[in-house]
């Protein structure tokens, strides 16, 4: 970190020609050439790069070092400074040229650094609206109203509560102690028994002086197993994303190394960083900005291809417990979520289909999307209420 | 200039790109821009992308042009500071006291009992892991590759290395490296790596070639090959980059590929040759599968 730390001072772009001016290092006045780099780091900062004051000393630092004469240096002087991961990148060309081709700051639209995690899907002509969906949920067998009044909030479905009784689920949710699985580490731990521990086993002799003692003996620790959480928000399950993202953050909290959320819809978010807040409110308010298709149709399997191509493959599905929350409404096409939740399953230790219709009396996995991705789900649950999110939370133990 | 870079030999990006193409490493403007900058400004270089896009290689030109050694740090879950930083060889201090002790030599009192003692965590016992070999090594390249796969843990200590370049080993005292090695670090982005450590890196998105660098490539690695093979090999990788597949191949796989055709005497790449070397650059059976089913000869078309 030693060009942030001596920054203030270092920061002298002079050239004989003038192609680049900034602050010169006594005296510090500000030229226009700085000003105008400063000025950039501002604009991608304004739209969601990771820009601080360090990397943009950073920047001004390497903008000093290659005597930046043209913009291929300025360009990479900025990229490799100020970006962060690959998402960023098309947001750091887009400013790039804007910023330089003369454009002023507000003809860029200023985004949420979290919207970069969405990846977004071609559009297509049979997309599907809101109201669209909720005629299918009309289509949906007749669910046998169970709820009286004795029946308590554990087990009524979530969909159909009041404004208060949501508000003492999500109390209640708040309060589920999640057991999550484990896995066997590579990182080995001293025990009573086991294989011979030779480095502490010589570390004792070397105390003794020399003399031979008891053998050390050590063990393979354990390990929070990885659970991926993808819950669809799309119109059909509306009424059950806010509780289902409430147990989103719970095992976020839980386990925040461990615990990867995504929603789907027609698109895919990332929302781990979001949930990752204390408080559950505040954490579901952040993630609803980062879904943009809340409550839109549904592309099961292209979504769930844009997961395994960008997370899964690269390593978050390995040996990972993946959930998904789905009503299986596919719009697209059943082949392709067939073939997806397959590679899905090959991927992942085990995958959960979780489906609230499935609490329903007459539920019949009958949908499309369902029997695509049944013969290769390894477990298919209830959870539509708080008792089948707490038995869920055992599948999820064991699985 | 006020930027302790450290050993940097080349005036501009250009001269060391010229310097990388001379050990065989065809760079971009991009990767010779920020490799230079990491250089200037002695900043960890922070590459992602692909699996196979010549990351890890990009680190081994870099010890070449730089004349020095390249000291690679491969990272894996639970790999902690006695792995990475040093050790104690303690089955040789222990053979070093009872020697000591076999010969009498500890019969003289207190002052022979603290020089053995001294002598037990000296220089001779001390094993130095790859950081620690880094730091001691004047202009050396450390490679710490795959950094996803480590515990968060283990960023957190690579954090305070980075920005200190020293060690502290209690016995000795601080190490810290004369001219601080230029650092690589590789991730494959199974997980995130923490932002305060990619803040103190050059962050670079490493991408495939373009196809008339790959051909370059190709013959520049592959002298023994024709042009026309090379360039055949290039423009069909090219297109299975495009295809949608499960595991795109890399430029190591291109390297294979027209490895695996001129051995078996491919001048040209014809339909027959790639059905026999699909497996050099495809790795998954849908991959294969799909590429077969639409039909080997739209790989040929240049």
């Amino acid at each position: 970190m030693r060009i942030a730390g001596g920054a203030a001072s270092d920061i002298g772009v002079n050239h004989a020609d003038g192609r680049a001016r900034g602050v010169d290092g006594a005296g510090g006045a500000v030229r226009d050439a700085t000003g105008v780099f400063v000025g950039f780091a501002r604009t991608l900062a304004a739209a969601g790069l990771p820009v601080g004051p360090g990397r943009t000393a950073a920047f001004l630092a390497a903008i000093h070092a290659l005597e930046a004469a043209n913009p291929r240096d300025v360009y990479w002087a900025g990229r490799c400074t100020m970006a962060a991961e690959p998402d960023d990148l098309p947001v750091y060309d887009a400013v790039f040229a804007a910023y330089f081709s003369g454009r002023t700051r507000n003809s860029l639209r200023p985004r949420q650094r979290t919207l970069q995690t969405t990846v977004p899907l071609p559009a297509r002509d049979d997309e599907t609206t809101p109201d669209a969906d909720a005629a299918d949920q009309q289509d949906s067998p007749i669910v046998r109203a169970r709820a009286t009044e004795k029946e308590s909030l554990q087990h009524r479905d979530m969909a159909r509560l009041t404004a208060e009784e949501r508000a003492e689920l999500a109390a209640m949710i708040a309060l589920l102690r999640p057991g999550l699985p484990t896995r066997r580490s590579r990182r080995r731990h001293a025990a009573n028994q086991g294989a011979i521990d030779r480095r502490r086993t010589m570390r004792a002799m070397l105390v003794a002086g020399g003399e031979p003692g008891r053998p050390a003996h050590q063990r393979a620790g354990r390990r929070p197993r990885r659970v991926v959480l993808l819950v669809d928000v799309s119109g059909s399950m509306a009424q059950y994303a806010d509780p289902l993202l409430r147990f989103a953050h719970v095992l976020i909290r839980h386990r925040p190394w461990a615990t990867e959320a995504f929603t789907i819809g027609t698109r895919l978010s990332r929302v781990t960083r979001a949930l990752a807040q204390r408080d559950p409110d505040t954490a579901l308010r952040a993630a609803n900005d980062v879904i943009p298709d809340f409550s839109g149709g549904t592309r099961l399997g292209e979504v769930l291809k844009a997961f395994n191509d960008r997370w899964g493959q690269r390593g978050t599905a390995h040996g990972a417990v993946v959930v998904i929350f789905s009503d299986g409404w596919e719009r697209g096409s059943c082949d392709l979520l067939a073939e997806q939740v397959a590679r899905l399953q090959r991927l992942a230790r085990s995958v959960v289909w979780v489906n609230p219709h499935k609490g329903r009396d007459g539920y019949l996995p009958v949908q499309a999307g369902i029997v695509a991705a049944l013969p290769y789900v390894d477990h298919f649950v209830a959870g539509h209420s708080l008792a089948t999110l707490e038995e869920l939370l055992e599948v999820i133990r064991g699985a | 200039m006020g930027h302790s870079g450290g050993v940097n030999p080349f005036a501009d990006p250009d001269s060391l790109a010229r310097a990388l193409e001379s050990t065989g490493y065809l760079p971009d403007a991009g990767i010779a821009t920020v490799a230079y900058l990491a250089q200037a400004l002695g900043r960890p270089l922070f590459l992602e992308g692909e699996a196979g896009v010549g990351k890890t290689s990009l680190a081994a030109a870099l010890a070449e042009i730089r004349g020095s050694e390249l000291i690679r740090l491969q990272c894996y879950e639970g790999i902690d500071a006695s792995q990475a930083l040093y050790d104690w060889d303690f089955p040789r201090q222990v053979l070093h006291l009872r020697a000591v002790e076999a010969v009498g030599g500890l019969t003289g009192g207190d002052a022979d009992l603290a020089a053995v003692e001294q002598a037990l965590y000296s220089e001779r016992f001390l094993l130095a892991r790859p950081i620690l070999a880094a730091l001691r090594t004047p202009g050396a390249v450390l490679l710490i590759d795959e950094i996803d796969r480590a515990d968060d843990e283990f960023e957190a200590f690579l954090l305070e290395v980075l920005s200190e370049f020293a060690v502290t080993v209690p016995e000795l005292g601080r190490i810290a490296a004369a001219t601080p090695p230029l650092v690589v670090l590789t991730s494959n982005r199974t997980r995130e790596v923490h932002d305060a450590l990619k803040r103190r890196c050059l962050y670079h998105w490493v991408e495939h070639p373009s196809l008339e660098r790959e051909v370059a490539i190709l013959k520049r690695r592959l002298p023994e090959i024709t042009e026309a093979l090379a360039r055949e090999v290039a423009s069909a990788v090219g297109k299975l980059r495009e295809a949608d597949l499960l595991k795109p191949p890399g430029v190591s796989e291109s390297l294979d590929w027209a490895r695996a055709l001129n051995a078996l005497g491919a001048a040209h790449l014809d339909t027959g040759a790639v059905a026999l070397t699909l497996g050099a650059v495809l790795k998954y059976r849908e991959d294969t599968a799909r590429v077969e089913s639409a039909g080997l000869e739209k790989l040929l078309a240049l």
